[in-house]
């Protein structure tokens, strides 16, 4: 459980799986800190975001896989323009998109933790922090980013 | 008697022999409902083209249009409908994909007379930019929006960022976009932007929406409709404008460009890749027989990457490629967005290109470019799935 304040206001959509349970696991995953990508059970391909088959041999046994919360920046942008009212009064932040090279490079959005204001560099190495909601309704956890102590 | 592959084309057999608006208005400013816009614009076209409005027996438009093509028939009092075609997602990649829907069916014989448009009022149904009201959320956006990756800026944003690294492309270049459009709409009595111009400084002091996209290089929100009206090219002539015949045209997307969330093999791209190739074979045109170029601005770096990707420089040359000169209308290299496009004329989600297309063919243009028998629309940027379409005088068949 983290003791930080959440990187972003309360009143953002609350993520929840799909009617078909598809990433159920992922999110199921964030909640309890672990981070869980899908993997296919015949030929080993990394898959993010889940599918119910694997895109390369269109196997239907996609194993959730523990991976560890580590990449390197791939892009990132600074948001100074709210688009919802949760963000009205709230100033610039940070979004960030990671690959995950132990993961097939597979990417995924978070925010970067730290000043707002810092420089960024494509190519940085980062890892990843989980932030809890559990008095949400529903609960859920999301996965930020920091940069790796050097 | 059977037909080698090659016949099946779409290049020389369709022709725009009609082309109207309703005004433009600034979002939630039209005084009219959605579908009373896209009534009017309909009226308009067929007006420009001289045909009654009940002999369209067919109807496409994209990315949900709300006014469907039943309502509209009814309405419209259409002696008898034959064909009805919604392009599947893109939003605004669908603007030349509803043309080229329209123009396939009219070749292989299930219609004769139909009309692409798309009508939007975004005061009435809301903005496309907002996002408040949702409480939770499944699918793509969930990987997205409790990060505050929410409206279209932070969800093109990072596309553009990769793409200025891997290729060394400049801010100064999407710059010139916004400047294009916006010189170009000072002559467009039409344009919301009319007399409100930009140059560098002020593009250069306009607030930040998402780094690396200033306020002026996002496309407007407006209301407003357009539409057209294609019949076969050997009935074109029956009609009093000088028609603009389809060269060719091309939909979709690479190799799963629409991987979420923003898992694309190739990121940092307009989804162009494999479309622009199509495009230019089916056209038996190349980059350079193109004289003038509409190219949709949901954000100027998605400009920069069409262009590249249709042909026109490599990435690496952006920056000395996009400057304004170049990009003016009538002897610039390339005229861009003629009539101000999404940025500078209205946001008819692309539908404005298209129509500007049509008369820059006939000659009707505001800003008319100097080499005008070619003309280029380039749909929605790094969308799935994505269209262009290449128009052509009939000196050009």
């Amino acid at each position: 459980m983290t003791s930080h304040a959440p990187y972003l206001p309360s009143g953002l959509p609350i993520p929840v799986a799909e009617p078909d349970g598809l990433s159920a696991p992922y999110w199921a995953g964030l909640q309890q800190s672990r981070l869980m990508v899908q993997r296919c059970a015949h030929c080993q391909t990394w898959q993010f975001g889940p599918e119910w088959l694997c895109h390369r041999c269109h196997f239907f046994e996609m194993q959730w896989t523990a991976v560890a919360p580590r990449g390197r920046i791939f892009s990132w942008e600074r948001v100074w323009s709210p688009s919802h009212k949760a963000l009205r009064e709230h100033g610039p932040y940070l979004a960030v998109l990671v690959e995950l090279p132990e993961a097939g490079n597979v990417r995924m959005v978070g925010n970067l933790l730290g000043d707002p204001m810092q420089a960024v560099t494509i190519g940085t190495p980062v890892e990843g922090e989980f932030e809890h909601h559990p008095e949400a309704h529903p609960p859920y956890s999301l996965l930020h980013w920091r940069l790796t102590a050097a | 008697m059977s037909r080698a592959p090659s016949e099946r084309t779409l290049r020389g057999r369709v022709a725009v022999v009609g082309i109207g608006e309703t005004e433009y208005y600034r979002h939630g400013a039209s005084p009219d409902p959605e579908f009373k816009l896209a009534l009017k614009a309909i009226l308009a076209a067929s007006n420009d083209a001289g045909i009654d409005p009940r002999e369209i027996d067919g109807f496409s438009s994209y990315s949900d249009d709300r006014s469907e093509a039943s309502r509209l028939a009814a309405a419209l009092g259409t002696h008898r409908m034959r064909t009805a075609t919604m392009q599947w997602g893109g939003g605004g990649g669908g603007c030349c994909a509803a043309v080229a829907n329209a123009a396939a069916s009219i070749v292989a014989g299930l219609a004769d007379c139909v009309v692409v448009f798309r009508s939007l009022a975004q005061g009435q149904y809301g903005r496309f930019g907002q996002t408040d009201g949702i409480t939770t959320i499944s699918g793509e956006r969930a990987y997205l929006m409790p990060y505050g990756v929410l409206a279209p800026p932070q969800r093109f944003a990072m596309r553009m960022q990769r793409y200025m690294h891997e290729h060394g492309v400049k801010q100064e270049a999407m710059r010139a976009i916004a400047l294009a459009s916006y010189h170009h709409a000072q002559s467009n009595p039409r344009a919301v932007m009319f007399g409100k111009p930009l140059d560098a400084a002020k593009y250069d002091a306009s607030r930040w929406i998402t780094e690396p996209f200033h306020l002026y290089d996002c496309c407007m929100e407006n209301d407003g409709a357009a539409a057209l009206i294609l019949v076969p090219a050997e009935r074109a002539g029956d009609f009093r404008n000088k028609p603009a015949y389809i060269l060719g045209a091309a939909v979709g997307a690479g190799y799963r460009s629409g991987a979420i969330p923003h898992n694309s093999p190739r990121y940092a791209s307009a989804s162009f890749d494999t479309l622009a190739p199509d495009l230019y074979g089916m056209a038996k045109v190349g980059p350079s027989d193109v004289g003038v170029v509409q190219s949709y601005e949901n954000f100027t770096g998605g400009v920069a990457m069409s262009l590249a990707e249709h042909g026109f420089f490599k990435p690496e040359e952006a920056n000395d490629f996009l400057t304004l000169n170049n990009l003016i209308a009538p002897a610039g290299r390339l005229p861009l967005n003629t009539s101000g496009g999404n940025l500078a004329e209205c946001y008819m989600h692309g539908f404005e290109l298209v129509i500007e297309a049509v008369r820059q063919i006939r000659g009707q243009s505001v800003n008319q470019a100097k080499r005008s028998d070619v003309a280029l629309v380039i749909g929605g940027p790094m969308v799935t799935p994505a269209s262009n379409l290449l128009l052509g005088s009939g000196a050009t068949l």
